[in-house]
This record gives C-alpha cells, structure tokens and sequence, in this order.
C-alpha cells in the first residue's frame, strides 16, 4: 500500500548515494520537483538512467550528483544540447561522468524486460550502428528458431524511479495519461517507485476501464506536489512551459550563470513554488 | 526564370520533400525539418497520410508544429497514443512504417547519419543528442528519407561516428549486415534533390532546385558531388504549397510564443 508523504520525505527515505535511479518522463510528465528534491539533498554518486535526459538532468549532472548516466537522447526537445552534459563530457566539469549509450528501442525493451522480469531483453536493432562498438552492454545472439542474428542489452531495474502523473486516488491508485511514455515499465521494473501527483481524488470509479492504473500495491511512495512537473506539462492540467527550455539553453551554457539560477530556483526553493509555476499555463 | 523566385531555400526544401510522401504511406516523424515537411504533405496532397512520432502518437494532427516529439499537441490530435516500447515493438520493428522520415548533424555520401559526436567517441569535441530512435527508424523503416540544409560541416566525406547506418560503404553493405529494408531512398537539401546510385548507392542529384547551380551544389558539399545524367529542375513551390508552409510556421512561432 502506497503512503502519502510530503516530498521530501518521499525522496530522503527512498533515495540513497550511490543508487542507480529514473526521473523518467517522455516530454510529458517529467517528474522535476521530485528531481530538485534530490538536488536540495545533495545526493552524491548516483546512476541516473533515462531514455531522454533534459534539462532537469542537466541539473543534476551539473550539481554534481551523477557518477553515470545511462541515456539514449541527451537534449533540450526542440532546443538544442545539453550544456551542463556536455561540460561534464568534453570537460570533466564538475568531474568525470561515465556515461553508457543506447537506442530508444534498446532503452524502452530493457525497461519492459526489467518489469517482465527477465534478465535481458531482445529485439532487433543497432544493425550497423557504431553505438555497439562503444557499448559493452550492447551484444548479439542468434535466434534459437530462425538463426537470425539479434540486439540484446541488460534488463534496466533501478533501485528506484520516479514519476509525475495526473493524480491517486485515496488508496493510492495512480493514473497516468496522455503521453503515457515509459513510466509504467519503469515503475515495475523498479525495485521502490516514487510518484508524484497534480490532486488526490476519492476514487476512479467513473474512468474509463483501459487507463493505465498503478495499483497502489506496486508504488511505494505518494507525493502531492501541483505542477511538479513543470516545465514539462501536465496533460489536463497545464501546458509545456516552451519559453522555460529556450531560456534554459543561455543560463546552462555559463558556469556562473547556472549556478545562481540553481541557488534561487532550486536550493532556496520548496515543492510548493511549482504550483505558482504552472498557474499561468493552466487549461482554460 | 520570368523573375526572381519568391520563396526561400529552406521553404523549397521543405516543399520538396513534403512531395514524395503519399496519402497512404504511414511515416515516423523526425524532429525539426522533416516534421515541418510530414506535416505540409498532411495539409496539401496528402490528408490521410499517418504521422507517427516517437512518443507513441499515432495519426496525429497538429495544428501547430511541435516544438519537441512529445508536445501535448500530438496526443490531443491522434487517432491513439501507445506506449513508448510498444511503438518501437510493434510499429516500427514490426515493420508497420513505410517512411522513416530524419534530419541528421552529419550525413555522408551513402546517407549514414551521425547525430553522436563531432570529434572521437570518448574525447568528444562536441557531444551531440545522441540517436534516440534513429538507430532502429534507420533500418526497420521499409525507406528513409532525409532531409538537411547543405553545408560542408554538415554533408562530409567521413562522419564521425556511425549513429544510424545508411548504405555503410555502399554497394550491397546492407544485405551484407542482414538488413532487409531499403535504407534512405532519398535525401532532399535547400539546393537539390538527391536518390542513391541503384549499384553504388552514393547520393546522386537527381533535380535542382529553380536557379540553382552545379557549383553552388558542390561548394556546400564536403564530398565530391556525382550528378545523374539528366537533371531536372524541381518545380518551384505552388500558391498553396507556399501559403499552407507560412500560415502553419506563423501558427506554430505564435504557440511557441504564449505557451
């Protein structure tokens, strides 16, 4: 059963140095607040695992809190390139990152094989992509049936995710919609999951049956936080915050400049600040 | 040419390639260029075409370009949005794509992309985004058009990494490796028209653009450029053609602007 605990609760008592973790969100319902949680905790040596690592990533690499970044599209959608990752990378700033390359196809099959359960997943893909010559985890095997020669990469199973998703019910169901991305799988294949919600209503008795619902049962944590994912959006609820990702692209490309941004609207800020973020992008 | 054309090198690129999408192809949508020309062929000739984006948006509609693949836009104007790994499993593996449809960084003679790395992969001069789904819309596609604006940064004789595979060195490169799809078919630029070679498979102009030269071709072209026997010249951009590119990037810049 889910407990409903204020963030930074749900991020201390879940969330340790050294873990392998997910911000995950497709675009669409990134869990930001969740991941300036972890920033104002200053969390050190972490394996941060997303197919698409934004901005709020850019963040984090550049306070220093990743050892390791597995990825497979490090950019600014729509903008342009990651600075504070790209610091890191060419430069070493603020230290060395490793980092560990793949596919979309490559990230979203190990996400679904860690929530299967297996300890690999299969596909077919990389055929003739250099990124396989760079990547250990990247191999072939043949198929037993067809002899056809296939991609195969290691499960993802982060010690824990987390997610931002419309709301919970009083028991602790989750809805996600929308883009819905790959936070399901990321959550099954999770060993502790960490959501965090628009509202909490009384029940999902008047949904429609073929939404994607967590139980209760398989996410460990609730966290009501409004607009917790801006400057992504929040499908129902607000608008992609476009303007905050191209100003993104001036701050992050200047050491000093990213971190003043960082101690005003990061470390001298709380959950409750995103819901004023989000009140003029709101649905009308 | 009665006068001096009135529309840009990039709204002809545009054009061009919104032309060789059909009303029945069902096309994966890259970001940027060829999104603006999947949806110019979906507002012109092609109403029916079925755009696919990568966050899982399938038939999608959007009155304005999107400003990333996952924008809210594409789901409130999809016939349906699936889930991340089931769009690279079934619809793309499962071969349901007949274009896929890419920008690229860097782009070689054989129409292999490097959106990786400029510089060695370990000690990178500039790290690029990466793939994203490229890697696999590049050979599970049934075809792959490209389109980029030319420069010599941009069309070189060796990229430096292999982020999704053309035609490798050319020739039969890809049956070699197993791959059973056409790879790219076409490459569209702001100056010319390009398809493979049918045995070498290099990118060979096939049509330039009104008032467009050989010269002006090579020089922004880091390889040397091969043209097939009889260039054609590609008609320039109709009334409609050239008001549905405007009015759709004055929509989207007026979005991007108040969202």
């Amino acid at each position: 059963m889910a407990r409903f605990v204020p963030l930074p609760q749900a991020v201390a008592e879940n969330l340790n140095n050294g873990d392998s973790v997910a911000f995950e969100g497709f675009t669409h319902l990134i869990p930001t607040a969740a991941a300036h949680e972890a920033i104002r905790q200053g969390f050190r040596d972490l394996t941060l695992i997303r197919m698409t690592p934004d901005v709020v990533y850019d963040q984090m690499i550049g306070m220093g809190l990743a050892r390791k970044l597995i990825f497979s599209y490090a950019g600014n959608p729509g903008v342009g390139l990651l600075r504070r990752l790209r610091d890191a990378v060419e430069n070493g700033f603020p230290h060395k990152l490793e980092i560990e390359e793949h596919s979309h196809a490559a990230m979203a099959n190990a996400y679904e094989a860690g929530a299967a359960g297996l300890p690999c997943a299969i596909f077919r893909g990389y055929r003739g992509a250099e990124l396989a010559r760079v990547n250990p985890n990247i191999k072939f095997i043949e198929c037993p049936f067809t002899g056809e020669s296939l991609a195969a990469v290691p499960a993802l199973k982060p010690d824990v995710v987390f997610i931002h998703a419309q709301k919970a019910d009083r028991k602790g169901n989750v809805l996600v919609e929308g883009i819905v991305g790959i936070q399901k799988e990321a959550v099954l294949a999770a060993k502790r999951a960490v959501v965090t919600v628009e509202e909490v209503v009384d029940d999902f008795s008047d949904l429609h049956p073929n939404l994607t619902i967590l139980p209760h049962w398989t996410v460990t944590d609730i966290a009501v936080v409004p607009g917790g994912a801006h400057p992504s959006y929040t499908h129902g609820y607000y608008a992609r915050d476009n303007a905050e990702y191209l100003k993104w692209d001036k701050i992050a490309a200047d050491r000093d400049l990213f971190r003043d941004w960082m101690q005003k609207n990061v470390l001298d800020a709380t959950p409750e600040d995103f819901a004023g973020r989000v009140e003029k992008l709101r649905d009308a | 040419m009665m006068s001096k054309p009135e529309f840009t090198p990039n709204e002809m690129m545009t054009i061009a390639a919104s032309r060789a999408l059909k009303n029945d192809d069902v096309c994966f949508v890259g970001i940027g260029a060829p999104s603006a020309a999947c949806n110019i062929a979906r507002l012109t000739h092609a109403p029916d075409i079925t755009l696919i984006y990568e966050s899982g948006t399938i038939g999608t509609a959007p009155d304005v370009l999107p400003l990333s693949i996952g924008d809210g836009e594409l789901c409130d104007t999809a016939l349906t949005t699936v889930p991340v790994p089931e769009m690279f499993r079934y619809w793309l593996q499962g071969g349901r794509i007949t274009i896929g449809f890419l920008g690229a960084a860097q782009i070689d003679k054989y129409g292999n992309i490097n959106t990786t790395v400029i510089g060695d992969y370990d000690s990178p001069r500039t790290r690029l985004p990466g793939g994203g789904g490229a890697p696999e819309i590049a050979t599970s596609s049934q075809e792959v058009y490209i389109t980029l604006a030319q420069s010599k940064r941009g069309m070189v004789e060796k990229i430096d990494f292999y982020t999704s595979f053309g035609h490798g060195d050319g020739g039969d490169h890809r049956e070699r490796l197993g791959i059973d799809t056409k790879g790219p078919t076409l490459l569209v630029t702001d100056l010319a028209i390009w398809k493979p070679d049918p045995v070498t498979k290099e990118f060979t102009v096939v049509s330039l653009h009104p008032g467009v030269t050989r010269d002006q071709v090579q020089e922004t072209c880091g390889w040397t450029v091969t043209f097939a026997d009889g260039v054609e010249e590609t008609p320039p951009p109709t009334e409609l053609e050239l008001a549905t590119l405007r009015d759709l990037k004055a929509r989207t810049e007026a979005a991007h602007k108040t969202a």
